[in-house]
Order: C-alpha cells, then sequence, then structure tokens
C-alpha cells in the first residue's frame, strides 16, 4: 500500500447526511472482479441522469470540484452495505481524504485499508468547512498526517484524532496481512491451545 | 470481574493484544459469497498465500443469482463470470461451496443457521454487512469489506479494535400482528441509523427471551441499520432446540456437552454495558418507512411526516429530499399509500416462519390488480420445506410469483430489479435510494404487512385484517 503522509487538495462538498454505499457505487458495478476502473461508477445515480448526460444540478459535477481529491461531507457517511467497492470508487475518482462529523464503522475501516484517511471532525468544524469551500473557487487543504492537523491558506488550523495504530500503518503503507503473519507462532499457539 | 455475553467471546478469541493495538482476533467461521470475494482471493493468488484453514471456510453464491428457474442459463456474462470464478476459487484453495445446484445453496445469512454452522459464542465474519444476523445465536458476527476477507483467508483472524458494549432491553407482550420487523424498525426510527455505531448490541428482556430463532435473526439483522457493530442475543433453549439435530451441529453426548458449555455464555450478574436503554412494545403498531433511511419510520396508522416539523437543518433536508424521492406528500396517510411491487425475501425475512405469516394472510385472497407481488424463499431448504406444507401453492394461487433462493429484489443485483417510479412494500432491510433498481420506491414493512399490502394494494393495518 502506498504512505500517506501529508496530502494538499481542492475540496469537493456534498452536503447530505447518511450518504449510504449503495449511492457511493450502486449495485450493478458490484459484478466485476477487478479492483480498480471504479471511477465512473461513483455516485452514478447522483452523477448522471437516467439518459446518460451528466446531471449538472449534483454537486460534484461543479466543475469548480474539477480535480478535487478531498471530500466534505456530512455525518454517517458510508452508511449500509460492507461493499469495499465503495472507497475504490472514491479513491479511483481521486479522492483521498473525506472530512465529516461521523462515519460508518465498517467504510471508516475499509478507507484506512486503501490508503485513504477519513477524518472526522465535530459539526461545527464541518460546518465552518463548508462555508469556507462554498465562499472560495477552488478551495484546497493541506492535511497533515503526522502532525494530524488541516489548515487552509486563510489560517484556519484543524487538529484531528486518529488511533495510532490506523496512523501508523498509513505513514509507513504497511500491509496488515503482514503485520498479523509476525505473529503466526501466537496463531499457532491459539490454534493448539483449542484443540 | 463479571463479564457480558460479548466480553466472554471477546477475550476467549483473542490471540494477542498489546497496548495502543487492536487485537488479533480469531475467527470460527467465515462466511463466503461471490461478491466480495474474488479481489480477496486475487490478492492471495498474487502473494502466493494460501488460506490458513479453508475447513473453516464455507461458500455460496446468493447476490447476483437469478431467481427463475435453475434450468435457465444466467445471461447476465458479468454476472455468469463472478459466478464461476468463486467456483474456480474455492476449487483452487480447498473452500467447501454450496453452488447453483446444490440442495443447501442460499442466502448466506440463512444457511449459515439452517446448517448449524453458526453456534453460540462462536466469532463469524463474512464480506456482507448483515453478518449480524449470526448474532441472534449468541455468536460475535459482523461484516467485513474485501481487505480484511482477504486478511481472514491468510490468517484466520482479524486486527479489530474492542468495540463498547450496548444493551437494548424490550419489555412487554407483542400485540397480535406486530413482529420481529416492527421491533426492529421502530429501534432505528428511535435510536436513529448511526445510533450504535461503534457499539456491539444486545438485546435482552421478556419480548426478546419470548422470541423464535427466526425473529430474532430478524432483529439482530437489522443492527447494522443502526450502526452497530454487531447485535447479539444470549443463547437459551430456543437455541439449543433450534440448533439441535442440524448437520453441523455436534450430536449425541458431543452436543450435551456443548450445550452445557453455551449455558455458561450469557452475560454474569453484575455486568455492565457502555449505554443501556429499555422500550416497551406492548402498544407497538406496525411499521413503515416512508422514506429512503432506515431511520425514516412511521406507524401504519400516522400520515406522512412534515419535513418542517423537524428540529435540525440537516434531518428537514434529509426529509424533504426523501418526501421528493419517494413521491410523497406531509399529511398522506401511510394507509392510503397505493404499491405497485411486493417483495417477499431477503436475509431478514425469507425463513420458512416468515413465509408462514404472509401465506396465513394471503389464504383464500387475491393479488390487488395493479399489484406484481414475489416470493423469494431464503435458501433452497425453506423453499422445499415450504413446498412441502403447501406454501408456494397458497402464493401462486393469489396471484404471487414463486421464485429460487437468492438475495434477488432486496438489492436488485440480479434481473429483479424494480423499475423506475415503481412502488414496493418489501419485507428487505435498506430503502436507499435506487437500492432495489434505479428510480425506485421502497417501503419496509414484515412478511404480514407486506402480504396484506399485495392483496389490498395499499398498506393496511394488519391488527384489523381477518
Amino acid at each position: 500500500m502506498d504512505p500517506f503522509t501529508r496530502h494538499r487538495g481542492i475540496v469537493a462538498t456534498l452536503d447530505r447526511v447518511n450518504v449510504d454505499t449503495d449511492q457511493i457505487i450502486p449495485k450493478q458495478f458490484l459484478k466485476r472482479i477487478e479492483r480498480t476502473g471504479f471511477e465512473d461508477c461513483l455516485f452514478f445515480d447522483w452523477r448522471f441522469r437516467p439518459d446518460g448526460s451528466l446531471n449538472e444540478d449534483f454537486e460534484l459535477n461543479a466543475p469548480r470540484y474539477r480535480g478535487a481529491s478531498i471530500l466534505l461531507a456530512r455525518a454517517n457517511f458510508g452508511c449500509g452495505s460492507s461493499r469495499e467497492h465503495a472507497p475504490w470508487a472514491l479513491k479511483d475518482y481521486g479522492f483521498r481524504v473525506i472530512v465529516a462529523p461521523s462515519f460508518a464503522d465498517i467504510f471508516y475501516n475499509n478507507c484506512f485499508k486503501n490508503g485513504m484517511l477519513p477524518i472526522k471532525l465535530s459539526e461545527e468544524q464541518v460546518d465552518e468547512l463548508f462555508s469556507r469551500a462554498k465562499q472560495t473557487d477552488g478551495y484546497a487543504l493541506l492535511v497533515d498526517l503526522v502532525e494530524q492537523k488541516i489548515s487552509d491558506e486563510e489560517g484556519l488550523e484543524l487538529k484531528f484524532e486518529v488511533e495510532p495504530f490506523r496512523r501508523h500503518s498509513l505513514l509507513e503503507g504497511l500491509d496488515d496481512i503482514g503485520v498479523t503473519l509476525q505473529h503466526e507462532d501466537k496463531i499457532r499457539a491459539f490454534e493448539e491451545r483449542r484443540r | 470481574m463479571p463479564q457480558t455475553l460479548f466480553e466472554k467471546i471477546w477475550n476467549s478469541h483473542v490471540v494477542h493484544e498489546e497496548v495502543g493495538k487492536p487485537a488479533i482476533l480469531y475467527v470460527d467461521c467465515h462466511l463466503v459469497h461471490e461478491v466480495t470475494s474474488p479481489q480477496a482471493f486475487d490478492g492471495m493468488r498474487i502473494a502466493g498465500r494460501k488460506v490458513r484453514r479453508p475447513e473453516l471456510a464455507v461458500a455460496t453464491m446468493d447476490h447476483n443469482v437469478p431467481t427463475w428457474s435453475r434450468s435457465l442459463p444466467i445471461k447476465d456474462e458479468i454476472s455468469l463470470k463472478q459466478i464461476t470464478t468463486l467456483e474456480q476459487n474455492c476449487r483452487e484453495f480447498g473452500i467447501t461451496l454450496y453452488g447453483l445446484d446444490s440442495p443447501n445453496q442460499g442466502i448466506v445469512h440463512v444457511i449459515g443457521p439452517e446448517l448449524g454452522k453458526t453456534q453460540p459464542g462462536m466469532t463469524i465474519v463474512c464480506g456482507d454487512s448483515h453478518t449480524s444476523t449470526h448474532g441472534a445465536f449468541g455468536a460475535l458476527a459482523f461484516g467485513i469489506g474485501t481487505s480484511e476477507v482477504e486478511h481472514v483467508l491468510a490468517t484466520q483472524c482479524l486486527l479489530q479494535s474492542r468495540p463498547k458494549t450496548f444493551q437494548i432491553n424490550v419489555e412487554g407482550t407483542l400485540p397480535r400482528g406486530v413482529t420481529a420487523k416492527d421491533l426492529i424498525l421502530y429501534i432505528i426510527r428511535t435510536i436513529g441509523t448511526a445510533g450504535a455505531t461503534g457499539y456491539v448490541v444486545e438485546y435482552s428482556g421478556e419480548t426478546i427471551r419470548a422470541l423464535s430463532m427466526e425473529q430474532r435473526m430478524t432483529v439482530c439483522n437489522m443492527s447494522i441499520e443502526a450502526g452497530a457493530r454487531a447485535g447479539m442475543i444470549a443463547p437459551d433453549e430456543t437455541t439449543f432446540a433450534y440448533l439441535e439435530g442440524r448437520q453441523f451441529v455436534p450430536k449425541g453426548k458431543a452436543f450435551d456437552d456443548a450445550v452445557a458449555r453455551w449455558r455458561g455464555l450469557p452475560g454474569d450478574p453484575g455486568a455492565t454495558f457502555d449505554r443501556q436503554i429499555t422500550f416497551d412494545v406492548t402498544s407497538l403498531a406496525p411499521q413503515v418507512s416512508w422514506g429512503t433511511s432506515p431511520g425514516m419510520v412511521a406507524d401504519v396508522t400516522d400520515r406522512i411526516i412534515d419535513p418542517e416539523t423537524l428540529e435540525s437543518e440537516n434531518d428537514r433536508k434529509a426529509a424533504r429530499r426523501a418526501l421528493e424521492y419517494m413521491d410523497l406528500r406531509p399529511g398522506t396517510p401511510v394507509e392510503e399509500i397505493r404499491i405497485d411491487r411486493v417483495f417477499i425475501g431477503s436475509c431478514t425475512n425469507s425463513r420458512i416462519e416468515d413465509l408462514r405469516q404472509a401465506a396465513d394472510i394471503v389464504k383464500g385472497k387475491t393479488v390487488a390488480a395493479e399489484v406484481n407481488a414475489m416470493v423469494v424463499p431464503g435458501s433452497q431448504q425453506v423453499k422445499l420445506q415450504a413446498e412441502k406444507e403447501g406454501l408456494d401453492r397458497v402464493f401462486t394461487r393469489a396471484g404471487f410469483e414463486w421464485r429460487e433462493s437468492g438475495c434477488s429484489m432486496c438489492l436488485g443485483m440480479n434481473p429483479d430489479i424494480l423499475s423506475p417510479g415503481e412502488r414496493c412494500a418489501s419485507t428487505s432491510n435498506r430503502n436507499f435510494e435506487g437500492r432495489q433498481g434505479a428510480g425506485g420506491r421502497t417501503h419496509l414493512v414484515s412478511p404480514a404487512m407486506a402480504a396484506a399490502a399485495a392483496i389490498a394494494g395499499h398498506f393496511v393495518d394488519i391488527r384489523n385484517w381477518d
């Protein structure tokens, strides 16, 4: 996995609560057996009209958000299905960071497995970021996982929390399976004990 | 120190733990299906890894399989590829597969318990959020992503941070016609779709104790819709009676020994939870979801909510958007909502008791002319049992379609989908936008409520059904 240390990017907003993984990537795209190539599937039913044309009313389609790599979202982002296709699609589209007041557990966990950083901030902090992102075209944030803070060019600086192990894994780009297999002797001992 | 059910299972499965790191937790049973596994098996091949304990995994295909006759070919080439990929992967890595021609095929969360793979005290995982279903047996069961599926295949373990505990205590006798589905919809409606995020929920109390195993599975199944990591219910005589004699459950003296062990699983007196709440269901009404999130639920006797009465701007926005998507107006009585389709099925409500409840309502009646209704049994075993009891004929005589087993229209990965604008009374678990088909409108209800809606053409209060 590629390490994640610092990331600077344009912020796109998605001003809806409870965005579920069925919206992030609808089921018809889950039939594929590959792990990449999901960029055109992201938010498919919102981004495109039934005739296949771009839905100009959907905020992510706004020209100002082109090239965005940080998604600013609302509470309970990623609820519903456990499909890891959701973070895959977000990543393939170009997102590396998602900022929201809260995330669903499985989605939150799946992000870290793919070198993406989900950041939890308070409702007030997220409101503030929404208002800044809506005011300034090309609003960008610098996300620093080393220092655990995000900042903008207008002097805003916010600290965020992330579990030390998850932070370490992202910073080093560690493979979880490799980490667990270092404890092979303990797994074997556990199995012996239960025989 | 007194321990809860969850703590007993967690503590007995920790392989290794260091301060500030997630525990390495051992997995007793890994359920595998066609949609969330191909990339995991690919990863195993790329890394040159073997499945550590193939005998602790079991696979089936359920999500994208057609529910028409098994003798017909699968027309969707991408679906077919996913199915044949699972067959190849199971062969290559030595995992038992209940394929399309197996009498044990079915929705993974229906066949696990049915075969006795699911047992009290186990840790059970699957690349599917509704793995919480298996918690009904006093197991710790939860959904995982594909990277974690690969992790379990390779190590038989998972890295897990210890969740918090939440006791939901339910008291009172459920009124006639009001079911476990109504109970869990009411709980989600009350605590919210993120109400249990970060927690493992244990359901307890006299109402839960009185539920059958199948009803308990319905409750635990939808724990994820409240955000819970898992839902669980302490095992008791009802659990043991359900398990005895099932294919993978120990027999004879070994069964007695297992039961003796399982009796030690319920929480100790004085064990504490991080959070507790009590519900009284004595006057609970049948529940109907009206929006696009499983917390947007009303009593069948209610009128559609006015979004402007909600407290937060985010909730008002979400409700306005949901009503627009659902094409509903504030003030409309729920019972006046007319439907186009009925789906009885899914890992929430497709077991034999669910079908019996629905058949009781349907018997001798006819599906409303404008309604298209289908029953999709959860497994081949459920289908066979229902046919032995003549339930298939009750349904088909009334005008329902009777299908082969699978996830079907719960998520519409197979050909069973709603057309844009169609409104469905569904016994499934999610009413998200487009879940059952792009532009489709889902109302979550119990099997009896769905059956009654099929006959009447609109929602009816099942408590007054004759």
